[in-house]
């Protein structure tokens, strides 16, 4: 039996409304997993889409199921129709990964499977010429995306480590007939690089870098929230981008601050009076507020929920009744007051979580294909087996090739011969 | 009329022999000399860790190396025995004499016909191998075997000395050379050298490191037939400084650096020349002493293969610690020879521009009596599947070290001679040298042919497995230990499997094929993969080109 596969299959967010198709036997177990009951073969239904693990809402799609072999593959396909903003697609993409047995179509899979499934035929399968080239074009641009940053050197740096791993464990194995035991200084270097890598996976990504920082504003009902918001748009110094906002349980603003891009959000929810719908509001300014990049609180600070970047302002600052001082900064969206100071510090927070000018940040799916490398490589300090921790280091390798997309043993032995003096 | 003719009695040609005669055929085996048969021109070990796999995945096949290797040991050592049993590699050292008569007398049983005869030529008739010339008489058959090892067109050096010669006192085969050459099968040279061997009653033994033979019983063959032959010991030295002075001194006089071999060495196996120059801050080469045989005085140096001159061999191995009285009885040399670009074989190891014509061994570009004879296998009992209409036998990655020795050669091709490393194997945890006869087993029992003996304790050990009894044996705890690994990797061939039931067919013209680009297209062209899972193991193929290339294959298929 086949992998279950899963894409996105329209086009690059931001749009819209992105397709996410999965196919193969645990399309619908997975899917359910996701949105709960499926709606009835060949319907639509909306759900709320939720992370099994965490449950934390993901988005609210509409849910379309198929039963193979009436589907587009031949196989149970479901499609998710959701919003197409980027942060959106890829917490749903990243999310159906983590399903055991669902893995990540490769180009032109779809298509080879409606075709083995005598769904589609000859004329339209050879359509893949066009897929072909989509795919070169993509690889071409990330190539150059990453040899910009110079990450391509710093990958290459940890390749060539693990190689001389590798190199190092092999030789071991075929040309040390000492009864030494297992040499603890390679276990120790997989290990720091292990430790190196998960460094990387943790510093700031490029995404908020494509995608805008979040800039949350929140506080209690009145405390003037919207009216800082138009105040910040009709800014001179924000910007206001054209790019469509992507959500409709919020306002989002997208502007662009000192060169950085950042999207500007109101807890909309916060406002309305019936109860039921107040309680989902404020779960909703919950969650928003723990995604935020930057916390923008209007209430008063004392109550202001625990973040790591958060500015404390004291809105409404024309008031009489505003006393300057009590712990916030004073800011005025009628008069301007604060206005510069409430910008500068809202850039200088968002550039904290921004990779600098000059520093290498990783994307998406280098990040995970070093994360399989790390992962690949845990705990390798205490293995007794040698054999195991080559196994380990070739698995880490695995995942460096198909990140640069060169292919193994022929390295290792390069390595392995240049380096050692081998052969009795 | 014979069914099937093999050109070369080495460990190839006789494996290939008495394979093809297991499954049936009338086989002939064409030899130079009667003496040569089953001769071990290098060194005297058989196995090791890789090779061991190997030599343990034929005796599933009733294959002879491993019953030759038992009735013949005087040493045995499982190397690697301090690491994880996926990489233990069992070798014996075995008495060169005893190793040639075991092997004359398996032949014999297995009914191969030896003919001594010179082969000049190959008779084709309808894009179709027909017979073979030999001393100018041309024997009809349906299927022919080249093993001809280091023999075609070879020549050897020693300084500036250079013969023709495939091994010591002993011709070349040029006319067959030229032939393959014209049939366009010629493909470069390739170099492998020998050490000087030694008379070892000139060593100092008491000076040296002994290196004792196990003392565990364990023998080369399931089956058991254990030689009882008296255990040598064998020892270990070192070179010094003054060896190393002495070869850098004469750097000029070796063929290798001054240009007169063309052919790559292998890296794995390098000279002693060429240790010295590549690694110059090495103090001191690990020399291990092996003796040749229980009646033979010899002793192989193993470690110091060389083709510098021979007053130079003279002088640095008496530099060397306990052999500084040591008489030279034979000089090392290098042995350059001719071979064949192995991607234009199948998977079967036939050749696919001339049905009927199967190669193996060193011919293929590989190095090592192991390698050799599994390919001998593989070309038999094909060779017989071809002469006969009966079933081809296929190997594949993750069932055995053969399986991945076939598929690199005939879809990478070679740059240097290829020797059997457990690294090449993907699926290293899952095979063993201890459970081929789990792995390999029913494979061996479809594949038909072998000996009542063989049958009953392939059928014995697989209804071990899944006993209560079983997770106690070294196999079954072997097994415990790495399944969570071997788990993974299962899903990962999966994959590989449904691609591999998909076949590419032979005349399929990449060029014609949407979306490749010439450099996709030249690869497969050299590679010609058979199978969607071949293609995907040829570099540069994307996961994209191989549904275009699924897509092609298909509709050739169905049209």
């Amino acid at each position: 039996m086949s992998d279950t596969i899963f894409a996105l299959s329209s086009g690059r967010p931001p749009a819209a409304i992105s397709v996410i198709r999965i196919s193969g036997a645990h399309a619908h177990l997975a899917a359910e997993s996701l949105a709960g009951r499926l709606p009835a073969p060949r319907t639509a239904g909306v759900r709320e889409l939720r992370n099994p693990n965490t449950g934390e809402l993901l988005d609210e799609a509409l849910v379309l199921r198929f039963d193979g072999p009436a589907s587009a593959t031949g196989e149970n396909v479901v499609e998710f129709q959701c919003h197409g903003g980027r942060a959106v697609v890829d917490a749903i993409l990243e999310t159906l990964g983590t399903i055991a047995g669902l893995r990540q179509a490769q180009p032109g899979e779809f298509t080879r499977r409606a075709f083995e499934n005598g769904r589609i035929d000859l004329t339209e399968a050879e359509g893949l010429a066009d897929l072909i080239e989509a795919e070169t074009e993509s690889q071409r641009r990330a190539a150059l995306a990453v040899a910009e940053g110079g990450l391509r050197r710093q990958i290459e740096r940890w390749q060539e480590r693990l190689l001389v791993l590798s190199a190092q464990a092999e030789r071991a194995i075929d040309y040390d007939d000492e009864n030494g035991g297992i040499d603890r200084g390679l276990l120790r270097d997989a290990d720091e690089l292990a430790n190196e890598l998960g460094e990387w996976l943790s510093k700031p990504r490029v995404e908020p870098l494509k995608d805008g920082v979040l800039v949350v504003v929140a506080g209690p009902p009145n405390a003037g929230k919207s009216s800082l918001i138009n105040a910040i748009s009709g800014e001179d110094r924000a910007i206001v981008t054209d790019i469509p906002g992507t959500t409709r349980d919020h306002i989002e603003v997208p502007l662009s601050l000192g060169g950085l891009p950042i999207r500007l959000t109101d807890t909309a929810g916060l406002r309305v009076a019936d109860d039921r719908i107040e309680a989902i509001g404020v779960e909703r300014a919950g969650r928003l507020i723990d995604a935020a990049d930057v916390l923008v609180w209007l209430g008063d600070p004392s109550e202001a929920p625990r973040h790591p970047r958060a500015v404390k302002i004291l809105p409404k600052a024309d008031l009489a009744s505003r006393a300057p001082g009590a712990g916030g900064l004073p800011v005025s969206s009628l008069t301007g007051e604060g206005m510069t100071e409430l910008l500068a510090e809202i850039e200088r927070l968002a550039r904290f979580i921004l990779p600098a000018d000059d520093a290498l940040s990783l994307n998406r799916r280098q990040a995970t294909h070093l994360h399989e490398a790390a992962s690949a490589l845990d705990g390798i300090n205490a293995c007794v087996d040698l054999v195991l921790a080559a196994e380990k280091v070739r698995v880490a390798r695995v995942a460096f090739d198909q990140l640069t997309g060169r292919a193994g043993v022929e390295d290792v032995l390069d390595a392995l011969f240049s380096r050692f003096c081998l052969g009795k | 009329m014979h069914d099937v003719l093999v050109i070369g009695a080495g460990h190839a040609g006789c494996e290939a022999a008495a394979a093809a005669a297991r499954r049936g055929a009338r086989v002939g085996l064409l030899t130079f000399r009667a003496d040569d048969v089953g001769q071990m021109s290098c060194n005297p070990s058989i196995g090791g860790v890789g090779k061991g796999h190997l030599v343990r995945e034929l005796d599933v096949f009733d294959g002879l190396m491993a019953r030759a290797a038992d009735r013949a040991a005087i040493h045995r050592r499982m190397l690697n025995r301090s690491k994880g049993p996926a990489v233990w590699g069992p070798r014996v050292q075995a008495d060169r004499s005893l190793y040639r008569a075991a092997m004359v007398d398996l032949l014999a049983e297995s009914g191969v016909e030896l003919i001594v005869a010179e082969v000049s030529g190959l008779a084709v008739e309808g894009g179709r191998i027909s017979g073979v010339v030999a001393d100018q008489v041309k024997l009809a058959c349906a299927a022919v075997v080249i093993a001809t090892g280091t023999f075609l067109d070879a020549r050897m050096y020693v300084g500036k000395q250079v013969c023709a010669g495939g091994r010591h006192e002993e011709k070349a085969s040029v006319p067959l050379a030229r032939q393959i050459r014209e049939i366009g099968l010629g493909q470069g040279r390739l170099k492998t050298g020998t050490p000087p061997r030694l008379d070892g009653r000139t060593i100092d033994w008491a000076r040296l490191e002994e290196q004792p033979s196990d003392v565990e019983a364990w023998t080369m063959s399931a089956l058991g037939c254990g030689g009882a032959q008296a255990q040598l010991r064998c020892a270990i030295t070192r070179t010094t400084k003054e060896t190393h002075d002495l070869i850098r001194a004469n750097f000029d006089r070796s063929p290798l650096f001054a240009g007169a071999i063309e052919g790559r060495g292998p890296r794995y196996c390098p000279s002693i020349e060429d240790k010295v120059k590549r690694f110059a801050d090495r103090e001191a080469h690990q020399i291990f002493l092996e003796p040749e045989g229980l009646d033979s005085p010899l002793v192989y140096p193993n470690g110091i293969s060389t083709s510098l001159p021979i007053d130079v061999q003279e002088r640095f191995v008496r530099s060397i610690a306990g052999l500084e009285r040591a008489r030279i009885v034979r000089p090392g040399y290098a042995v350059e020879y001719e071979f064949v670009d192995p991607r234009r074989l199948n998977h079967t190891l036939e050749v696919r521009d001339l049905p009927g014509l199967f190669l193996a061994g060193q011919i293929n570009g590989t190095t090592g009596y192991e390698e050799a004879a599994a390919q001998g296998l593989v070309a038999g009992l094909n060779a017989a599947a071809s002469a006969l209409g009966v079933q081809e036998c296929r190997f594949d990655r993750r069932t055995s070290y053969i399986g991945v020795m076939v598929d690199d050669l005939t879809l990478q091709g070679v740059s240097e001679p290829y020797r059997m490393m457990t690294a090449r194997a993907e699926y290293r945890l899952s095979l063993r040298a201890d459970n081929a006869t789990s792995r390999l087993g029913e494979i061996a029992l479809a594949a038909d042919g072998l000996r009542q003996e063989r049958r009953n304790q392939i059928r014995q050990h697989l209804s071990q497995r899944g006993t209560n009894a079983w997770a106690r044996t070294e196999e079954g705890a072997a097994d415990e230990l790495y399944a969570p690994y071997v788990e993974r990797q299962q899903r990962e061939w999966n994959v590989v499997q449904r691609d591999s039931r998909t076949w590419i067919p032979r005349e399929l013209d990449y060029s014609s094929i949407p979306g490749l680009s010439n450099e996709m297209v030249e690869r497969l062209e050299a590679a010609r993969p058979e199978t969607l899972d071949q293609a995907s193991r040829v570099a540069g193929i994307t996961p994209a080109a191989l549904s275009a290339l699924y897509v092609a294959a298909a509709r050739r298929t169905a049209a």
